[in-house]
C-alpha cells in the first residue's frame, strides 16, 4: 500500500503538467542517447500518437466509433506527394495547409453523410467510405497503383530541411506536443463540453437546445485534419506513400492504440501508440520468434482479443478498473 | 449493347448479387438478432474458398461427386467452426459495446488470416469448375454462358427461398423475428436465447462458407478476398437496413447490378459506384431501404 499522503500537496493539475513536461523532455533528449534506428522508430511512433489522438477525439470525447480514420491519414500523405512539384522542394507553409485541407475536406463529406446514421451503421459507413478512398488509390493511375509513389524532394520550412531524420524528429515532437495541448484546451472549452454532453446523452443535449449535428460534424472534420497532420508527417518522414496507408488495417491499428491506452484520456492515446508499437516490434523481432516473426499479425490479433477480454478500460483506466 | 450481351450481364449481375446475399444475410441476421457486429464474417467466406481449394484434391477420386463431397464436408466443418466460435468468443460479446465487438472481431480476422497464411501460404489459386457443370449454354444464339454460374444462381435462389420459409413459417423463424425486434422480451418469455443465438451464428457462418466454396471456381482464391466481400456486404446491409433479410436480398441484387453494369459502362469509376449508391441511399433514407420491423 503506497501512502497516499505524499500526494496531498500536489494538485492533479500540477501532477499532469509535470508528467507532460517530463515526457516532452525525455523525448527531446532521446536522440542524444539513441542511434539512427531509435530516432526513426520513435518518430514513427510519435506520428502514430498524433494519429491516435485524432481518433481519441472522436471515440473518447464524442463517443463516435469511426473505423475509417486511415482514409484521412492516407489522403493527406498522398496529397504531400501528389502536390509537391517535381522540380524542387515545396515549402511546408503551403504544403501542410493543402494536405490538411484535403484530409479535412474528405472528412467533411464523409462526416456529413455518415453522421446521419448512428451506432453500428456509423462504424460500417465510415469503414466503407475509407475503403472507397483505398480503392481509388489502389486501382487508379492517380495513386500510382499498388506500388505507391516516391516523394522526389522533401519539403523545406525556411532553413529546416525535412529530408533529414533529426529535423523530422523534432518537428514531429513539436507537432505532437502542439496537438496534445490544443486538444487538452479544446476538451475543456465550451465546444469540448458540448461534445462530452453528446457522448453522455445526445437526446438530452438536443432537449437542452444544442443542435448536435453541427457539433459532431465539426469534431469529425477536425479529427480528419489532425489525422491529416499525422499523414503529412508520415509522408515527409518516409518520402514514400502506398495504398496500405489508407487500408483498414491502419484504421484497426489506430483504434487498437486508442483502446489499449484507454478511452476517454488524451494521454491514453499517446500511451497506447507507444505500447502498441512496442508490442508490434516485439512480435516482429527475428531474435525472439525467428522465422515465425513474419506471422506477427497472429501475435497482434491474439493480443487484441486478450485485451478486449481482460483490459476493457485500457492501460490508462487500469487503476480505476481495479478500485 | 446488343440484347444477348445485355442478357449475359444481367445473369452475371444476378449471380454476383445472390452470392453477396448469402454472405450479407448472415451478417445482417447476426447483427439484427444477436446485436453483434461481426467483422470476421468476411473471413468465413475466405475460409470457404480456401476449403474448396484445399479439399478438392482429397475428393478428386469421387468421379463427379467430388464437388458435392467438398460442399458437404465444408458445410459440416463450417457448422462446427460456428458453434465453437460462438461458444469461445462471441458469447462474451453480447453484453459489450460495439467498440469492443469491433476490436475482438478485428483481432479474429488477423488470427484467421495468419492461420490461413501458415497453413496454405499467401499465393493466389484457381479452383477447377466441377466436371459435371463445366459446360456452357448459348444465350441469344451468340453468347456462351457457363452452366456453373447458373448453378450458383440456382443454389442461391433455393437457399433464399428456404430461408424465407424458415423465417416466416417455422417456430424457430418466429423466434428469430421476435429476437430481431425485441431481444429482452424474447428471453423473458422463456425462450432459450443462448441456444437460438448459437444456432443462428452457426447458420450464418455456414452460409458465408458456402458462398465462399461456390465462388471459388469462378473467382480466384486470394488472401484479401474476405475483407473485400466484407466491405461490400457492409454496403449491402447499410442499403438494405440492418436486421432485414428482405432488405439484404434487395440491396444485394441492386449492388450486384450496379457493380456489374458499372464495370461495363464506366470501367474507370466502377470501384467507386457502389459507394456512391450507398451515399445516395444515406441521403435519402439513412435507416436503409427496408427497416427491420
Amino acid at each position: 500500500m503506497v501512502p497516499r499522503t505524499i500526494f496531498v500537496f500536489a494538485s492533479p493539475k500540477l501532477v499532469r503538467g509535470t508528467i507532460f513536461l517530463a515526457a516532452a523532455l525525455a523525448l527531446a533528449f532521446f536522440p542524444l542517447v539513441s542511434g539512427k534506428f531509435g530516432v526513426d522508430y520513435v518518430t514513427k511512433t510519435m506520428v502514430f500518437a498524433i494519429f491516435a489522438l485524432s481518433l481519441e477525439l472522436l471515440v473518447g470525447q464524442v463517443g463516435l466509433v469511426c473505423f475509417g480514420q486511415a482514409a484521412f491519414f492516407g489522403i493527406a500523405a498522398y496529397a504531400v506527394v501528389v502536390l509537391s512539384p517535381a522540380a524542387g522542394p515545396a515549402s511546408v507553409w503551403w504544403l501542410l495547409p493543402a494536405a490538411l485541407g484535403c484530409a479535412a475536406l474528405y472528412a467533411l463529406v464523409v462526416g456529413a453523410l455518415s453522421l446521419r446514421t448512428r451506432g453500428v451503421y456509423f462504424i460500417m459507413v465510415t469503414l466503407a467510405f475509407s475503403q472507397m478512398a483505398y480503392y481509388v488509390a489502389h486501382d487508379t493511375p492517380l495513386g500510382g497503383g499498388t506500388d505507391g509513389i516516391y516523394l522526389n524532394f522533401a519539403p523545406t520550412a525556411g532553413p529546416i530541411d525535412l529530408g533529414k531524420a533529426l529535423p523530422v524528429y523534432y518537428v514531429t515532437l513539436a507537432a505532437l506536443a502542439a496537438v496534445f495541448v490544443f486538444l487538452a484546451v479544446l476538451v475543456r472549452s465550451r465546444f469540448g463540453r458540448a461534445l462530452a454532453g453528446i457522448r453522455v446523452n445526445e437526446q438530452r443535449m438536443r432537449a437542452a437546445g444544442f443542435s448536435t449535428y453541427p457539433y459532431k460534424l465539426a469534431a469529425f472534420t477536425l479529427a480528419g485534419a489532425i489525422a491529416g497532420m499525422a499523414g503529412f508527417l508520415f509522408a515527409v518522414k518516409d518520402g514514400f506513400v502506398n495504398p496500405e496507408l489508407l487500408a483498414w488495417h491502419m484504421s484497426g491499428t489506430v483504434l487498437m492504440m486508442v483502446i489499449l491506452g484507454g478511452i476517454g484520456h488524451l494521454h491514453g492515446a499517446v500511451i497506447g501508440a507507444f505500447a502498441f508499437s512496442l508490442l508490434q516490434e516485439l512480435f516482429m523481432s527475428q531474435a525472439l520468434f525467428g522465422d515465425f516473426s513474419k506471422h506477427w499479425h497472429l501475435g497482434v490479433g491474439l493480443t487484441i482479443i486478450l485485451c478486449v477480454a481482460l483490459l476493457p478500460r485500457g492501460i490508462a483506466g487500469w487503476r480505476r478498473a481495479r478500485r | 449493347m446488343d440484347p444477348a450481351t445485355f442478357l449475359v450481364q444481367c445473369l452475371n449481375a444476378l449471380q454476383y448479387g445472390l452470392l453477396l446475399f448469402l454472405v450479407a444475410a448472415g451478417l445482417t441476421l447476426i447483427f439484427g438478432v444477436m446485436g453483434v457486429i461481426n467483422l470476421a464474417h468476411g473471413s468465413f467466406y475466405m475460409i470457404g474458398a480456401y476449403m474448396a481449394y484445399a479439399l478438392a484434391p482429397a475428393f478428386a477420386g469421387f468421379a463427379g461427386w467430388g464437388f458435392a463431397a467438398t460442399l458437404v464436408v465444408g458445410l459440416l466443418a463450417a457448422v462446427i467452426l460456428g458453434l465453437a466460435l460462438e461458444w469461445a468468443f462471441f458469447s462474451f460479446l453480447y453484453e459489450r459495446d460495439h467498440l469492443q465487438q469491433v476490436l475482438m472481431t478485428y483481432g479474429l480476422i488477423l488470427v484467421f488470416e495468419e492461420a490461413r497464411s501458415i497453413a496454405l501460404g499467401d499465393d493466389v489459386h484457381g479452383v477447377a469448375v466441377p466436371a459435371a457443370l463445366s459446360g456452357s449454354v448459348t444465350v441469344g444464339g451468340l453468347m456462351a454462358y457457363s452452366v456453373y454460374r447458373l448453378f450458383i444462381s440456382g443454389v442461391c435462389i433455393l437457399l433464399a427461398a428456404a430461408m424465407y420459409a424458415v423465417i416466416s413459417r417455422t417456430r424457430i423463424g418466429m423466434m428469430i423475428r421476435a429476437g430481431a425486434s425485441n431481444r429482452e422480451m424474447v428471453s423473458s418469455l422463456g425462450i432459450d436465447v443462448k441456444r437460438l443465438f448459437r444456432v443462428m451464428f452457426a447458420a450464418g457462418v455456414a452460409l458465408a462458407v458456402l458462398a465462399g466454396m461456390l465462388a471459388a471456381p469462378v473467382s480466384s482464391v486470394y488472401p484479401g478476398m474476405g475483407n473485400q466481400i466484407l466491405i461490400i456486404c457492409f454496403v449491402v446491409v447499410v442499403i438494405g437496413g440492418i436486421g432485414s433479410v428482405r432488405g439484404a436480398l434487395a440491396a444485394a441484387l441492386l449492388v450486384g447490378a450496379v457493380d456489374t453494369f458499372g464495370k461495363v459502362f464506366f470501367p474507370h469509376a466502377a470501384g467507386v459506384l457502389v459507394y456512391v449508391l450507398m451515399a445516395l441511399v444515406l441521403l435519402w433514407k439513412p435507416e436503409g431501404l427496408f427497416k427491420a420491423t
